[in-house]
């Protein structure tokens, strides 16, 4: 026979990767070989699939079942029983948490649901590494169309038209970017790939190059056309080896095929990319600093004006986007800008890919509609909060955005609705907090990172910020007072005002609005020194509750240090000066008896 | 590989490609497509199902009809192996029985091109937990 007539898509994630699933996918190879099947059916290794809670992931079509949590030793079963015999392996299919129905169709997983697929459509769809696959998906169509149809200005009306921002954080109109780096003269320009993807907890930009990245070069080449540039780079940091591996097959591929190179479709266009390694630096996704990367220099932000569009990279004109940005560009010329403008909110158009983190049940990376509500994505996409806890605030925009609290579970998220909110878009980073965890101290955890981060060029962000990181640190540890509410947003707001780039300029977002949000939990920390939380360890003090301790040794059993007496069947007492707050005791107790004050 | 020379090139390199990946695109569709589903379990592949299957593929994929051919396990109907269960866009499912390659010819040429019913349809006489 000719053709497969099944395909079994194993998730190539890096999650999924750290889950075996290469060793999932070659015990399919193996034991299809075994049955003689390996010429009907087709294994394929795709990029991530979103859906990282429950990796690994294993796709059969054209049936459409969804495996969850796969391992290579559930392989042989689902053979026996799935393709041989056609009946679904119902212990690996997913569970509604809601109803604890099984469901084998990927399409009913509230999961997948509300979303839209742009940026992502070919993850977990397509053989990243074959760029047959990629073609076959109308893949290099849309630079083949601008290159022999349209002009350079005719596609840069298309991009403007769409409305398309960069993804990166900013939101700059993409059109106008391009359309500034063409009317920039010089003998040489330069298009950039950010791929230096550093918010904690975000990896959107990894999973696109890691599942599509033929759409990446595509769009760098349209982009290219239209600037008038015949070399691109891709900045990427180098933690992300499988993307980087894959990102080289690409290429390599793409100008075996004679998509990149000289003389592109018999057009005499040439374009040809190169991959440069970032370090990790977080403050190199800032563009400025990201050139002087690759120049060679020390990835330190400078001044703008003058921006890349005019005096970039080697001092010429360069245009810089982020990795989502550019897998948009294909779709939009092959679709029409007004079909992407059809989708989102009156300002922000398209899709975004958000990666949801922290205590939320469906930890992985979505992509949704701009103005999806907040309720929409904690609650129906991402299962809710987890443990039955009660949803408490969202972080967006990494160590630079801020907190969205319950009273904005309704607002449409797009870029303006969060910028007034308080935070921002950033590259799309989502961490769910819930009411265990305490906001001086996530405050303190972001001041952290940016601290860390900090390039220390300007002084308001390399001294400022370890400043304001010690006032948090003293709250946190029970010796704040009143007045360091005041010295917080004073301080903030200086920094904010005086540092040279976004990093500085943001980096105060977390406290300021954890300061406005919820003034009632850091006054708690400075004035009664308490933590209502409970997760600032200084502030809490466990005590037993005689009434409800029935003495069953379990805590007294449990503790590290000793700090608990108590005869068995009667009351025991906690000795808080040997106590070192780890809260075993707590978590341990079966009858709720031992309090935390 | 040659390398691609024009967009006509890359045009019928795609039209070539598509249908490698073309059962992947299907399976979010298939509402809108003739599904045909085979009975393979073990009765069913005794009996041919099989090659039943994989000539439903081919004569479907060669007379350009768009078409999700799947198998399934043990339908009941173990007298009258192969059976398969044929869905057109918008109509009840049918079961036919005993559909070998000259069978399954007729279904393509009556039932799925002219909606005309062939023999040998069994009738279906229970209902599932779905509906």
């Amino acid at each position: 026979m000719s053709e497969y007539n099944m395909h079994i898509l194993v998730c190539g994630g890096t999650g999924c990767k750290a889950s075996q699933s290469e060793l999932i996918n070659t015990n399919f190879k193996n034991k299809l070989n075994e049955y003689g099947l390996a010429d009907e059916i087709q294994v394929i290794m795709t990029g991530c699939f979103g859906f990282c809670e429950k990796g690994p992931i294993v796709k059969i079509l054209p049936d459409n079942t969804f495996y969850t949590q796969v391992a290579p030793e559930d392989v042989s079963e689902i053979v026996d029983e799935h393709i041989i015999k056609g009946r679904k392996v119902e212990r690996l299919l997913y569970v509604n948490p809601e109803t604890k129905e099984r469901i084998g169709d990927s399409k009913g997983i509230n999961f997948y649901k509300k979303q839209i697929r742009i940026a992502l459509r070919n993850c977990g769809f397509i053989n990243p590494e074959n760029i047959e696959e990629y073609i076959g998906r109308n893949g290099y169509s849309a630079l083949g169309t601008c290159l022999s149809e349209k002009t350079p200005d005719e596609v840069i009306r298309m991009i403007k038209d769409s409305g398309l921002r960069g993804r990166g954080g900013g939101g700059f109109s993409t059109g106008l970017k391009w359309e500034l780096t063409r009317k920039s003269v010089s003998d040489q320009k330069y298009v950039v790939c950010n791929a230096d993807e550093g918010d904690p907890g975000a990896f959107m930009d990894r999973s696109i190059l890691e599942g599509d990245p033929h759409s990446v070069l595509e769009a760098m080449a349209i982009c290219g056309y239209c600037i008038g540039a015949d070399k691109g780079l891709v900045y990427i940091r180098a933690e992300y080896p499988l993307a980087i591996e894959r990102l080289k097959i690409a290429i390599r591929q793409a100008r075996e095929y004679g998509l990149l190179g000289e003389d592109i479709l018999g057009t005499k266009f040439n374009f040809d990319v190169e991959i440069r390694y970032g370090a990790g630096a977080f403050v190199c996704g800032e563009e400025t600093a990201l050139i002087h990367s690759m120049e060679g220099l020390r990835g330190e932000p400078t001044v703008k004006p003058p921006f890349p569009a005019e005096k970039g990279y080697n001092g010429k004109p360069t245009n810089v986007n982020n990795v989502e940005t550019f897998a948009n560009i294909p779709v939009i010329i092959n679709k029409g800008s007004e079909w992407f403008a059809s989708i989102g909110t009156e300002k922000s158009k398209g899709t975004k890919v958000f990666a949801l983190a922290g205590k939320i049940n469906n930890v992985g990376l979505i992509e949704v509609p701009m103005g999806i509500t907040l309720r929409e994505i904690i609650y129906d996409i991402g299962g809710g909060i987890k443990d039955g806890h009660e949803f408490k605030a969202v972080q967006t925009g990494g160590p630079s955005g801020g907190c969205l609290t319950k009273s904005f579970l309704d607002t449409p998220i797009d870029y303006d609705n969060l910028v007034a909110a308080g935070s921002m878009m950033g590259s799309g980073g989502m961490i769910v907090l819930d009411d265990s965890d305490c906001m001086v101290a996530i405050a303190k955890f972001y001041l952290e990172f940016t601290l860390e981060e900090s390039c220390g060029k300007c002084t308001p962000c390399r001294i400022g910020n370890k400043r304001l990181y010690e006032i948090l640190e003293k709250i946190t540890e029970g010796n704040g007072e009143l007045e360091d509410l005041n010295r917080l947003r004073l301080l903030s707001n200086v920094i904010k005002d005086t540092s040279l780039c976004g990093l500085g300029q943001t980096s105060p977002n977390p406290v300021l609005s954890t300061l406005d949000n919820f003034h009632d939990e850091y006054m708690a920390h400075v004035t009664t020194h308490k933590c209502l939380a409970g997760q600032c360890k200084a502030l809490v003090n466990y005590s037993i509750d005689a009434d409800k301790c029935t003495g069953c040794t379990l805590c007294f059993r449990n503790c590290p240090v000793g700090a608990i007496s108590g005869e068995k069947r009667s009351t025991h007492y906690i000795d808080q000066s040997l106590c070192i707050k780890c809260g075993v005791c707590f978590e341990k107790c079966k009858f709720d008896s031992v309090l935390i004050a | 590989m040659n390398k691609i020379k024009t967009l006509a090139d890359l045009k019928k390199l795609q039209s070539e490609v598509q249908s490698k990946i073309k059962l992947r695109e299907k399976g979010d569709i298939p509402e809108s497509l003739v599904q045909i589903k085979v009975s393979m379990a073990t009765c069913g592949i005794a009996s041919g199902a099989k090659e039943t299957m994989s000539f439903f593929i081919d004569e479907l994929d060669h007379q350009g009809i768009d078409a999700l051919v799947t198998q399934t396990g043990c339908m009941g109907y173990c007298y009258a192996e192969p059976t398969i269960e044929l869905t057109l866009p918008g109509k009840e499912p049918i079961v036919y029985g005993f559909v070998n390659k000259t069978k399954a010819l007729e279904i393509i040429e009556k039932h799925i091109k002219l909606n005309e019913l062939v023999d040998g349809i069994i009738p279906v006489n229970y209902s599932s937990i779905d509906n």
